[in-house]
């Protein structure tokens, strides 16, 4: 059998190869220094809620960790398959092990995962969170459209398809979410919060979204509800706490709520017994 | 054998840890089910072959330095062919299609099904064609 | 039945001792036989025609997607077709090609098997597969069309009031069948890789192919059964009154979810799991060298398939009802296995010498792809990140990586042991414009679609016309899904071309493990012979004495003699 053995140059062969290794991760890196504040977005964009920003933020980092990684082992891969391409019908030394290697590649990822695991807690636990509010907006979804009722207002807006409800929020403060469904499952999807959740049956979904810009974004249904799954849109109304409150006032007018009563009726007929009266029991994840 | 059961154990002892600390926090049943199922699912056969690997001597397969010869005699009983295979599947099939068109396919669906057990049974018996 | 012999007692030379002379010919010989060869065949050809039928699918949602307000299709069509295109890839595709027909043909040969443990039980594995897949796209033939709630039929839109027609009971049906099929193949890798190894075949001398199919069998002997029985459930949902999935009669929807899902991330890697096995041993064979880290390749697989079964709620992140931290960080350890196999596989090719077979660029193509695929995963176990994307393109573009680097990773495994089962050699030329075409196809392919996920597009919609941008996107998307139709275009007509023309010989290769030892297509029990099996590449110890493998610090001995030339 073969004799462990180390050459005698061994040590100045590693030692080059660290300086070599060294290079090539100092070098993405440095690149990366140098272009500063200006971290690029990979794509996504910062969004219109406090949470959106918070998420686009840990995009950027996930996507920094992936574009380092992706590039190094991209690297390798491309120098082992140029420089070790085959050259004739020799025999190349048979090594299969490289202990101190393969820990190495197995503890650092470890710890980059912990890394991401650790940064990925502080959104959640920031966007799963529910602080106090009185803004309340009540979010039913059907197949295939969108009702926003109010609680303790008259408000309420319904809508279906393209006919695009829009759900009418105040810019700066804390909203309540409860999201139901009265059918199947339907996805809650503003692309402008960076954020979505399940309309589910039988569970009433909560969360709060802070709004920072005015404006009107489009939303969409994302989880697949049947014939008109694609054309289940809606739009949230980002606007100032004043408009807000006069919004709401229009409601109080007599002719207005009776209006908004007729075209609700079909549904809320249907729904009343599928919509949960309060909140489900999972207490895991908030 | 011993390594084969150690996989399985190992892998059952693993389900069952992940199963503790996921039933405990998060009181959901339907998953701490399924991954105390999985862990008993890996005891299962994973016991069996420890038990059986403390009482039997290494097989050719399990000794390093088995020689092909040490492997002499009998693998198994392989038929060379069988019909039966094929009868069961269109059996099954017949089983199936009832669940969608009818119940009156149960009737060729499980003749055939019943026809397939017997003659692969007496087939493997008597030894059969091949 | 016919007592089979260790081959060194039982059969002195290749001309006598054969059942096949005297056996059934013609469709009776198809239909009795027993032997996995034959049966791993008909599994290749049927996996292969239903690749095609599913990417034909692929194909007509590309092109109703090639303009935002898409007529083309119906939005119900669209449903439909969607829904078919996953189940025929996921069901009737990837994982029977996988476990069905290259685990049937390879993993016996390779540990020196003459056949399954169960041979007569795998017959009847491919019957159900192939009248699973019969059942399941007959849906198309019935009224009211085939399943439409996507290939996940998520509760309660799978139900009798949502979905009412045989089509949906067909899909139900089918995946019964084929569930079955599965479980059954599964309990005969195992058995056959536990008890038929050769003599000196020990389990750390098992090829990875094998140990990675022995891994998916195990994942599919825990997985499967909870789908079945979740398809039990909401068949009685369905038609016999029960209420387990719907609110109305005290039932929980979700739970469909969870019991989908526990199946279906281990399935994940059922399906990957034989692909990254395939992609291991052509590394190897086609760098002249053993695998990198062998041992380590095995833990990482063994722990890919232990994380496996406490990771599938991180599909159901934005249902509001899942514990977000465990699933979150068993999801993102997955990544640490999974780049242990990237930097073996990087590892294998180093020093080496790296030969540009088809097979090999293939399985590049694979590291690539799957690279792409791999990292964009890390992003979706992370909540914040998987509320952002969830149902939006960006999972289907993910997922479309890795399926794609599966694809390449399959059609490595089909240049690289086709020969071996056929006895026939593929066109390599055709072959590597086969291998552009599909791995420039699968990125103009999965692309566009990221960067539509980040805009906002959601999955499964037939229609976009509020956002018409996107067309642009689409467009190019759908001209990477063209690329790719005209590559396996390039396979069929590459499989007429070479059609018994290169006759490939024993080891066309210079492979390392036991299936390249016996003859091309081997014989009916596999092998008249069996080298000494001393390491993991019996073959290739036998072929280049004093070329074992080295463990860190060891080198060759100065008096090496001069390597032979290569077998082929």
């Amino acid at each position: 059998m073969l004799t462990p053995a180390l050459p005698p140059q061994g040590a100045t062969v590693r030692a080059r190869r660290w300086r070599r290794l060294r290079r090539a991760v100092a070098l993405p890196l440095a690149a990366l220094a140098l272009s500063g504040c200006t971290v690029p977005s990979f794509g996504a964009s910062p969004g219109a809620t406090s949470s959106s920003k918070s998420v686009y933020h840990l995009w950027q980092g996930f996507s920094i960790g992936a574009a380092v990684i992706g590039a190094l082992v991209v690297a390798l891969i491309l120098y082992a398959v140029l420089r070790y391409r085959r050259k004739g019908d020799r025999i190349p030394a048979q090594s299969q092990y490289h202990l101190p290697l393969e820990v190495l590649y197995t503890v650092v990822p470890i710890l980059i995962v912990f890394g991401l695991f650790a940064a990925t807690l502080v959104v959640e636990n920031k966007e799963v969170s529910n602080p106090k509010t009185n803004v309340v907006v009540d979010v039913n979804a059907f197949q295939w459209g969108w009702k926003f009722t109010y609680p303790g207002t008259n408000a309420l807006v319904y809508g279906q398809t393209t006919q695009n409800p829009e759900m009418v929020i105040p810019v700066n403060t804390n909203v309540r979410i409860n999201l139901s469904s009265s059918d199947v499952i339907h996805g809650f999807y503003v692309k402008a919060f960076n954020f979505s959740r399940y309309a589910l049956p039988g569970v009433l979904n909560q969360f709060t979204i802070r709004a920072q810009n005015t404006g009107t974004y489009f939303g969409q249904c994302t989880q697949l509800c049947g014939l008109y799954h694609s054309l289940m849109w809606f739009r949230v109304k980002v606007v100032s706490q004043s408009d807000y409150a006069s919004w709401i006032a229009t409601f109080n007018n007599p002719t207005a709520e009776a209006a908004a009563k007729a075209a609700s009726k079909t549904t809320s007929q249907q729904t009343a017994s599928l919509v949960p009266s309060k909140p489900s029991s999972t207490k895991f994840g908030r | 054998m011993r390594v084969e059961a150690k996989i399985l154990l190992g892998l059952g002892l693993f389900f069952g840890l992940m199963c503790a600390v996921y039933w405990n926090w998060s009181l959901e049943n339907a998953g701490g089910v399924m991954m105390f199922a999985a862990m008993l699912l890996c005891f299962l056969p994973g016991g069996y072959y420890y038990w059986w690997s403390r009482r039997m001597k290494a097989r050719p397969e399990d000794d390093p330095n088995a020689t092909q010869e040490s492997g002499a005699g009998v693998v198994g009983a392989f038929p060379g062919t069988s019909i039966w295979p094929f009868t069961l599947g269109m059996g099954t099939f017949f089983v199936v299609l009832a669940l969608v068109f009818g119940i009156w396919l149960l009737v060729p669906g499980l003749g055939l099904v019943f026809w397939a057990m017997i003659g692969g049974t007496a087939e493997g018996r008597r030894g059969g064609t091949h | 039945m016919t007592d089979v012999l260790n081959p060194p007692v039982h059969i002195e030379s290749p001309d006598h001792g054969h059942d096949e002379h005297h056996g059934p010919t013609g469709i009776l010989k198809w239909i009795t036989t027993t032997d996995h060869k034959i049966i791993g065949l008909s599994y290749t050809v049927t996996a292969v025609i239903m690749l095609v039928i599913g990417g034909a699918f692929a194909e007509i949602i590309r092109a109703q997607l090639a303009s935002p307000n898409g007529n083309l299709v119906s939005l119900a069509q669209y449903n439909e077709l969607f829904t078919m295109h996953g189940s025929v890839m996921i069901y009737l595709f990837a994982g029977p090609f996988a476990f069905g027909a290259l685990a049937n043909i390879i993993v016996p040969i390779q540990i020196g098997a003459p056949d399954m443990a169960f041979p007569r039980l795998n017959a009847l594995s491919y019957w159900l597969y192939l009248t699973g897949a019969i059942t399941m796209l007959s849906g198309f033939f019935v009224s009211g069309g085939a399943a439409n709630f996507g290939w996940v039929a998520y509760a309660p839109l799978s139900n009798s009031i949502n979905t009412p027609g045989a089509g949906a009971d067909l899909w139900i049906g089918g995946l019964l069948l084929t569930g079955f099929s599965a479980i059954f193949t599964g309990v005969n890798l195992c058995a056959t890789i536990f008890y038929l190894r050769a003599p000196g075949m020990t389990m750390f001398r098992m090829p990875i192919f094998t140990w990675n199919m022995l891994v998916t069998a195990i994942l599919i002997l825990l997985a499967f059964p909870v789908l079945t029985a979740g398809l039990v459930m909401l068949y009685c949902d369905r038609h016999f009154g029960t209420h387990i999935f719907s609110v109305a009669g005290g039932g929980v929807p979700v739970l469909w979810q969870h019991l989908f899902w526990f199946w279906g991330h281990p399935e994940v890697y059922i399906l990957a799991l034989p692909f990254f096995g395939m992609v291991t041993e052509i590394i190897a064979v086609f760098s002249r060298k053993p695998v990198f880290g062998y041992k380590g390749m095995i833990f990482a697989t063994l722990s890919i398939a232990a994380l496996s079964l406490g990771v599938w709620a991180h599909h159901m992140f934005t249902t509001g009802v899942v514990l977000l931290p465990f699933f979150s960080i068993m999801s993102l350890l997955i990544a640490v296995p999974t780049g242990i196999k990237m930097f073996n596989w990087i590892g294998t090719m180093w020093r080496g010498q790296v030969w540009f077979s088809t097979a090999m660029l293939m399985a590049l193509g694979f590291l690539f792809t799957f690279l792409i695929g791999g990292l964009t995963g890390i992003y979706l176990a992370s909540p914040p990140l998987d509320f952002f994307t969830h149902d939006t393109y960006f999972v289907v573009a993910h997922f479309h990586s890795v399926v794609m680097a599966l694809v390449l990773a399959g059609m490595a495994g089909l240049y690289y042991w086709g020969p071996k089962i056929t006895g026939y050699l593929l066109n390599e030329a055709i072959g590597k414009w086969q291998f552009w075409t599909l791995f420039i196809g699968s990125q103009v392919f999965t692309f566009p679609l990221y960067i539509l996920g980040l805009e906002g597009m959601p999955r499964r919609v037939a229609v976009y016309a509020h956002d018409a941008q996107w067309k642009a996107l689409n467009d190019l998307s759908t001209l990477g899904a063209v690329i790719i139709g005209v590559s396996t275009i390039l396979f069929v007509v590459n499989v007429v071309v070479s059609w018994k023309k290169y006759p490939a010989g024993d080891n066309p290769w210079d492979g390392h493990t036991l299936e390249w030892f016996t003859t091309s297509p081997p014989p009916h029990h596999n092998f008249y012979r069996l080298p000494q099996i001393r390491s993991e590449r019996p073959t290739w110890d036998y072929n280049h004495p004093g070329h074992q493998a080295l463990h860190h610090g060891q080198h060759d001995e100065p008096s090496q003699p001069a390597p032979e030339a290569p077998v082929s």
